[in-house]
């Protein structure tokens, strides 16, 4: 540590008696949780071994989490062909990579054509079917499950929420109406009973004999309902935009479509992007209910390998695990977001 | 043909055209859904209609806050699990908002390591599902809780153990309500004075000690009455036989857990919003009123709080209606709530899963409309006067 910050240090934490007082309580405090807890989780650990014997020292089995590091990831999904989650994940994460780096005019048309390319074949990869052996949706778990659902939940919510935002800010009063009483529908009804609903509902107002599988019924109720919280962040981005630049637009003689698609959603887009990040953020966080249909995300088979008998007790062991990787994802965005705020702060100056 | 195309190059006209497509649409489409639910159900033999409600429930809730039996019929346990929701929201937001307030100051706090600690717990709990919090209380918290044998005593009168909390029950509520009315009467005495004292300064510009008498009216007296009807009145206190403890009211673990769930998450989006709240009031403000000559006190009274509540009744009202939606995350612990009870447990029996999810959806949207109707009302009252 370098002389300069160790007078900043004492300053602010032994500056005058009572700050002094101050620190020493709640180090006091600290130190009375977070000691046993490190002992626990760190020093007293097992870390090596195949079953519950050899967890002898008296802190967490880890051992617990490495001998089933498979079905969290993973869920039920067969072993030999879990090589095609992982081939899903890298091409999502590459094309990702190829729109941030590719050169500025290319981008668009390279994001649009990954949006109609990538789901399908995400799909096909996963579930499927064409040359590929079939593997059932009840059989997708653990992590994998909780970013497929919160990914493709997003891909109905966004283009569903920037149609009801531009909706409820349209000068129609036939579409504004609708357009509210959807947006305010899904925003007041919990999340866990649209899950309930959306199981029961969809199989029930198809056509009878038209099958429509579990987990599609509750990425399907996730996306209306983060929809309904999307418009409303896009819905900021498009009051932040001075009213000029529609007038303006439309003098040039843009039809509304295109006024829209060229000079309205590209600004109001930016300037909601942190908005609907948290958006994302909740979304994750929320796949978590689809516990209540018996689908199993990574909190799922945390919950689920509480039960096996071999295991016992290692509530703690999954919990603090699944927590973490949550917490990891959520934070993440989070900074992200953040990040993206304040670079859109500094352009506007 | 010109006329024609005239027509469709009105905008009016077209605006219409749109506007009728997408009701025809709408139409078609309800139309289609309700043909298909009718059919199937036909299929299914599921019956449709609201006489059900009348049919004896059979359901045994094991946390009941009104008179509801087994033998009565789905309505009242429709309205049980109304009364279970409202109580966990209103316990959880009281406790959320005293948390979420210590919280949102200790972030501001100018000692560093407190407000760290502030600011690591509020990103620490921002970051991580509720579902996790609901499990984590239920499965990994109250779950290790000794059994009633070795209960963690709370001064010998309340016990907590891993079957739940048991507390101790007054055994005639008669004192309760005169004290109850006592402090009803003390609160509009509160509110007249309130009144008075503002048209007095209004009118001649001095003070009264509004404050001094606020404070006994509206939390000496109230404390007084409770610790008198609380003397008053012979107690039940809850006393171990055998494996469990006998009297008393036994308040379920599921509750236990879910309300410390929705505190412990809830608290720390209002941290954030008492934060935002008071850093949204510029410090020329409190510049401005000292150097009037306001006193510390006056400054937070009449200067910063008014503006901070301002900016954070909005999301603070939010956050509120996410307490209300959020406690339905009991079903995940079957906490007998409105969505466990009645959109569990009575689909189950009954199947008319339509009937049954309208009107759960119904409780949320009415109160959640009440609540913003009356939050609007508010915000107009206290918003800001410009020209």
């Amino acid at each position: 540590m370098s002389e300069a910050t160790l007078p900043l240090w004492r300053k602010r934490l032994f500056g005058t008696p009572a700050t002094a007082v101050g620190t020493l309580v709640i180090a006091f405090c600290i130190a009375w949780i977070a000691v046993p807890f490190l002992r626990w989780a760190l020093i007293d650990a097992n870390w090596v071994g195949t079953s519950r014997n050899d967890c002898t020292a008296g802190g967490a089995c880890w051992v617990f989490i490495r001998a089933r590091f498979g079905q969290f990831m993973y869920g039920l999904y067969p072993v030999d062909e879990r090589w095609r989650i992982d081939l899903t994940g890298i091409l999502f994460l590459l094309s990702v990579v190829a729109i941030v780096f590719a050169p500025k005019r290319l981008q668009l048309r390279l994001g649009l054509s990954a949006l109609v390319v990538l789901p399908p074949l995400g799909i096909w990869l996963l579930a499927g079917g064409f040359g590929l052996r079939p593997v059932e949706t009840r059989e997708w778990g653990g992590l994998m499950l909780t970013l497929f659902i919160s990914v493709y939940s997003s891909l109905i919510a966004i283009p569903l929420g920037i149609l009801f935002a531009l909706g409820r800010q349209s000068e129609l009063k036939v579409i504004r109406l609708v357009s509210i009483l959807f947006i305010e529908f899904w925003r007041g009804v919990p999340i866990i009973a649209v899950i309930f609903l959306a199981s029961l509902l969809l199989p029930l107002i198809l056509p009878s004999g038209v099958g429509i599988d579990r987990l599609a019924r509750a990425v399907i109720g996730l996306g209306l309902v983060i929809a309904a919280y999307m418009a409303e962040a896009v819905r900021g981005g498009l009051q932040a935009l001075p009213s000029g630049q529609r007038e303006a637009a439309t003098a040039l003689g843009l039809t509304y479509w295109k006024a829209t698609g060229l000079i309205i959603l590209p600004q109001a887009l930016r300037i909601s992007l942190p908005a609907m990040t948290n958006e994302f953020i909740a979304l994750v966080k929320n796949t978590t209910l689809v516990l209540v249909v018996s689908i199993l995300d990574l909190l799922g088979i945390a919950q689920a390998s509480l039960a096996d008998p071999n295991w016992v007790g290692m509530n703690m062991e999954a919990y603090f695990f699944s927590g973490g990787i949550y917490w990891l994802i959520c934070y993440g965005l989070s900074r992200w977001s953040r990040a993206l705020e304040r670079r859109g702060r500094q352009r506007q100056r | 043909m010109t006329r024609a195309l005239a027509l469709i190059n009105d905008k009016r006209v077209r605006d219409w055209i749109y506007q009728i497509a997408l009701i025809a649409g709408l139409v078609v489409l309800t139309v289609y859904f309700v043909r298909n639910a009718s059919q199937n159900m036909v299929k299914a033999g599921i019956a449709s209609g609201f006489d059900f409600l009348w049919r004896t429930s059979g359901i045994d809730v094991p946390f009941v806050l009104t008179s509801y039996t087994q033998a009565d019929n789905i309505l009242a346990l429709f309205w049980a699990g109304v009364a279970n929701t409202m109580l966990v929201t209103v316990i959880a937001i009281v406790l959320a908002t005293l948390l979420g307030f210590v919280l949102g100051i200790a972030r501001l706090s100018s000692h560093w390591l407190l407000s760290t600690l502030a600011g690591a717990y509020i990103e620490f709990v921002r970051n991580i599902p509720l579902l996790f919090f609901v499990l984590f209380w239920y499965f990994g918290v109250i779950a290790a809780l000794p059994a009633p044998r070795d209960s963690l005593s709370v001064f010998g009168i309340a016990f907590l153990n891993n079957r739940g909390l048991t507390i101790p029950l007054p055994d005639a509520p008669a004192n309760f309500r005169w004290a109850f009315a006592a402090i009803l009467l003390a609160w509009l005495a509160q509110w007249l004075v309130a009144f008075w004292a503002r048209r007095r300064k209004e009118r001649t510009g001095r003070d009264a000690p509004v404050v001094a008498i606020g404070l006994v009216l509206v939390i000496v007296l109230p404390i007084l009455a409770i610790a008198w009807a609380s003397l008053a009145t012979r107690w039940d206190i809850p006393i171990l036989r055998g494996f469990n403890y006998r009297g008393g009211f036994v308040v379920i673990p599921e509750f236990v857990a879910l309300l410390a769930a929705l505190v412990t998450y809830t608290a720390g989006f209002i941290a954030e919003i008492v934060r935002g709240g008071i850093q949204a009031v510029p410090h020329g403000q409190t510049e401005a009123a000292s150097a009037l000559g306001l006193r510390r006190g006056q400054i937070l009274r009449f200067v910063t709080i008014p503006q901070a509540l301002r900016v954070m009744m909005p999301p603070m009202t939010n956050q509120y209606l996410n307490v209300l939606k959020n406690s339905s995350f009991g079903a995940a612990i079957a906490y007998p709530d409105v969505v466990s009870l009645f959109m569990g447990s009575a689909l189950n029996n009954t199947g008319q899963a339509i009937e049954i999810i309208a009107m759960t959806l119904a409780v949320y949207l009415v109160i959640g409309l009440a609540v913003s109707a009356l939050m609007n009302w508010y915000n107009a009252r206290i918003a800001l006067v410009t020209r």
